[in-house]
């Protein structure tokens, strides 16, 4: 091993994201790429689902087949962004093996990319998989097709991967057994198998997005033991959309049994010179016992969270929607929990 | 500009009304939505039978359905009994269909051979797209089957919203395709070299690509496939027509927030581009403060004074709850102004963010009244 990029992340250089839909995958992966290449790395932020959720997210028009700056890094780094297309991704493979430009047309004319990119199974995953791990071994230098060693410091310090959601994501990564049914030998097989190797290995970590909530909660654990299952690396947990705690534990007790100190609201009300300081205390007292009742709820799922036993991180919930602002500002967060580094 | 309001219950108990599809993005409600308006379907008289894809566990438990097992089971339901309805719910399981299906039609030889081919094994599982064509398939199945007064269909976590429209036909023009011609066709026989020279390169390649044990079983898999199948297409078009047809009612769902209701919207008007007869929207997950209060600015401004006097600090944190909760609401109502905009037409239904997840019959159940009450007489929160 020669020179390389300094490693921020302990080894790991595929950051895969998944969780359950709508948990903040994109988002979360976003501003982990971000605190990832914070300080002077180049990042790639790679999107597998079509979605175009990424160039939303950063407010650009939808990005082609293409590596693309997206945004700056604190510190003078900088975040990348591809949206895989497996069909590109498979006419790119063919050429790049077989020099077969023409042969992909004439695949195309017969529909056989379209078969291979969306019936043919595993195939999709394996090219999907298949174009983040090249890009985790890529190295300057020029392009080699995957497995082939050099010595040139890597292109990117770590890839981000806004992967599909929980309930998929083990059959996703777990290119191998998929195309094993469906092609025993061959080319398509050996690269299932080369992307393997990064997705086994310690390089690669699968961190699950989770809200304090029971379905999300109950599908990350089911999520990371089928990982282990599976012989991958679970990475962290990111508990996302946390709302501080307004009120002391003992308040909350109180106010989830319906005993909410009103007379010490109605005074502080009428100092607030508010109208109608009664009723208005009456309906803070309401939001009070279901505010507690929710905090409870949270709490208990916080619990089932620590006994998956991986190390959680906290997001904080922001009310006014996700800009890029914001994305810095979670990113900062990660920062600061360790998880980018 | 307020919305219409969907009338739930006119919909449950219009006995013409005989599949309800609750369709929408991901982790909006869909599934919660199904089987509470199947519950309430059921406590209002109808047979009813729920397809639920993917339920949370504990729901699954308390609809009684321990395993995967693609047929309706009967939930305990005595306040359906009384009312001479009843409530049935299954989980869908897309490889069964899939065996099902060829099971039904092939003969048990061929069936054995199609069902240890490889290739047709991981398409039946992983497929992207075979889940939502399953769940069309069955919903066709339970329609003919005639047994139920009214089918509710839970959809897939789809990719994308037209996943759903789009994965029948899909799967049908592969299987029916070209391609599939090309592969099926016996090598070398004067049908094969009809197709012109491409073929030969066509199929070399992919046999370069996936190796020859790969074709072989592609090629095998689609003889047998193809010959008791005859037209997939034909089928996935029957199964496209079925959802077009008058007695199908679509329920685009979703919650507040702007990706959702982006995606909803683009779902109305895909819904409305195939001709799909559109019921209304289930706005799901609504906030609505528990007491009217201060508006939000006001309240902010008061807990931050209040915070600052360091007199009242229970007043200013109830302040501040009460400050985050009236602007949740200002925003949602926003965005269900734009939503009424866009679709003055498109009746509406909301139901409120409960304080824990739904997981039970009777969380089911107030999730059903909260449907219910939206009629054109409820009172709007
Ligand atoms: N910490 C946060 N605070 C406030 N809003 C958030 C936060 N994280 C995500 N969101 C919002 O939640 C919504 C869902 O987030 P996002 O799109 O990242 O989720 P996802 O898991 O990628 O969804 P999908 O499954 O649809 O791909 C978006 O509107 C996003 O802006
Ligand atoms: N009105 C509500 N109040 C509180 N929680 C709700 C409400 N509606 C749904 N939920 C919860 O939200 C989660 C997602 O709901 P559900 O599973 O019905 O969504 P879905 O659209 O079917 O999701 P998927 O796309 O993953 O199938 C569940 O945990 C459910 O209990
Ligand atoms: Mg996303
Ligand atoms: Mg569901």
């Amino acid at each position: 091993m020669s020179q390389r990029d300094p490693d921020p992340s302990g080894g790991v250089r595929l950051h895969v994201v998944t969780g359950k839909g709508g948990t903040g995958k994109t988002t979360a992966a976003a501003a982990l790429a971000l605190s990832l290449a914070a300080g002077g790395g180049r990042v790639l932020l790679v999107e597998v689902e079509g979605r175009q959720g990424i160039a939303e997210l950063f407010g650009r028009p939808p990005l082609p087949y293409e590596e693309r700056k997206v945004a700056e890094a604190r510190g003078g780094g900088e975040v990348f962004a591809l949206a895989v297309d497996a069909e590109a991704a498979l006419l790119e493979y063919l050429e790049l093996f077989y020099g077969m430009r023409r042969a992909g047309q004439a695949l195309t004319r017969f529909g056989a990319v379209d078969f291979a990119t969306t019936i043919a199974p595993g195939v999709r995953d394996v090219l999907l998989t298949g174009k983040a791990v090249e890009a985790v071994r890529r190295r300057r230098g020029g392009r080699r097709p995957l497995g082939q060693a050099g010595d040139e410091p890597y292109v990117y310090r770590a890839v981000v991967m806004d992967a599909p959601p929980t309930g998929r994501i083990a059959q996703f990564l777990n290119v191998n057994a998929e195309v094993a049914g469906l092609a025993r030998i061959g080319p398509v097989r050996t690269q299932a198998d080369k992307v393997m190797e990064t997705i086994r290995s310690a390089r690669t970590a699968v961190h699950f997005v989770t809200l304090l909530e029971e379905m999300p909660a109950q599908e990350t654990a089911d999520g990371v033991a089928e990982i282990r299952g599976a012989g991958m690396n679970p990475g962290r947990l990111i508990v996302n959309m946390v709302r501080d705690p307004l009120f002391p534990p003992d308040v909350l007790a109180a106010a989830e049994r319906g005993e909410v100190d009103v007379e010490s609201l109605v005074q502080g009300v009428k100092a607030a010179r508010l109208d109608r300081p009664s009723e208005t205390a009456d309906g803070l007292a309401r939001e009070m016992a279901a505010h507690a009742r929710r905090v409870r709820a949270e709490a208990a799922v916080r619990g089932r969270l620590d006994r998956v036993g991986l190390p959680a991180v906290d997001l904080p919930y922001l009310g006014e929607g996700i800009d890029t602002a914001a994305l810095y500002r979670l990113a900062d967060r990660l920062a600061e929990q360790g998880a980018a580094g | 500009m307020s919305a219409e309001r969907l009338d739930v219950d006119a919909l449950l108990a219009d006995p013409g009304v005989r599949t309800i599809v609750c369709c929408g993005s991901g982790g909006v409600g869909k599934t919660t939505t199904a089987a509470a308006l199947g519950v309430r379907a059921a406590e209002m008289g109808r047979g009813a039978v729920v397809i639920t894809v993917d339920p949370a566990r504990r729901l699954a438990q308390s609809l009684g359905l321990t395993e995967l097992d693609n047929t309706p089971r009967p939930v305990p339901l005595p306040e359906a009994a009384e009312a001479g309805g009843s409530l049935h719910a299954m989980m869908l399981d897309m490889k069964r269909t899939f065996d099902e299906i060829v099971e039904a039609h092939a003969d048990p030889e061929r069936a054995r051979e199609i069902l240890a081919n490889p290739f047709y094994r991981s398409m039946s599982s992983s497929f992207s797209g075979t889940q939502e064509y399953m769940a069309m398939e069955k919903l066709g199945q339970l329609r003919e089957s005639g047994e139920w007064d009214l089918i509710v269909v839970d959809t897939p976590p789809s990719r994308s919203a037209l996943d759903f429209l789009d994965a029948p036909k899909r799967l049908g023009r592969f299987l029916d395709g070209r391609l599939i011609r090309i592969l099926g066709a016996p090598a070398r026989t004067g049908a094969f070299r009809l197709l012109g020279a491409g073929v030969g390169a066509v199929t070399g390649i992919i046999s370069k690509v996936v190796g020859a044990q790969a074709l072989k079983d592609v090629q095998s898999f689609i003889s047998s496939f193809d010959a008791v199948f005859g037209g997939f297409q034909e089928r996935a078009e029957r199964t496209y027509r079925l959802l077009q047809a008058p007695g199908t009612a679509f329920l685009v769902v979703a919650v507040p927030e702007p990706d959702a209701l982006r995606e909803a919207d683009y779902f109305m008007e895909r819904l409305a581009a195939d001709r799909m007869p559109l019921a209304g929207v289930v706005l799901n997950r609504t906030h609505r403060p528990e007491a009217d209060g201060p508006p939000a600015e006001e309240a902010l401004a008061a807990s931050r004074e209040l915070e600052a006097g360091g007199e009242h600090p229970l007043a200013a944190a109830a302040l501040l709850l009460h400050a985050r909760a009236a602007r949740l609401r200002d925003r949602e109502a926003e965005l269900r102004g734009r939503l009424t905009a866009a679709h003055p037409r498109i009746p509406v239904a909301e139901v409120p963010a409960r304080a824990e997840d739904v997981y039970d019959i009777g969380a089911l159940r107030e999730v059903g009244e909260a449907l219910g009450e939206a009629g054109p007489d409820g009172v709007p929160g």
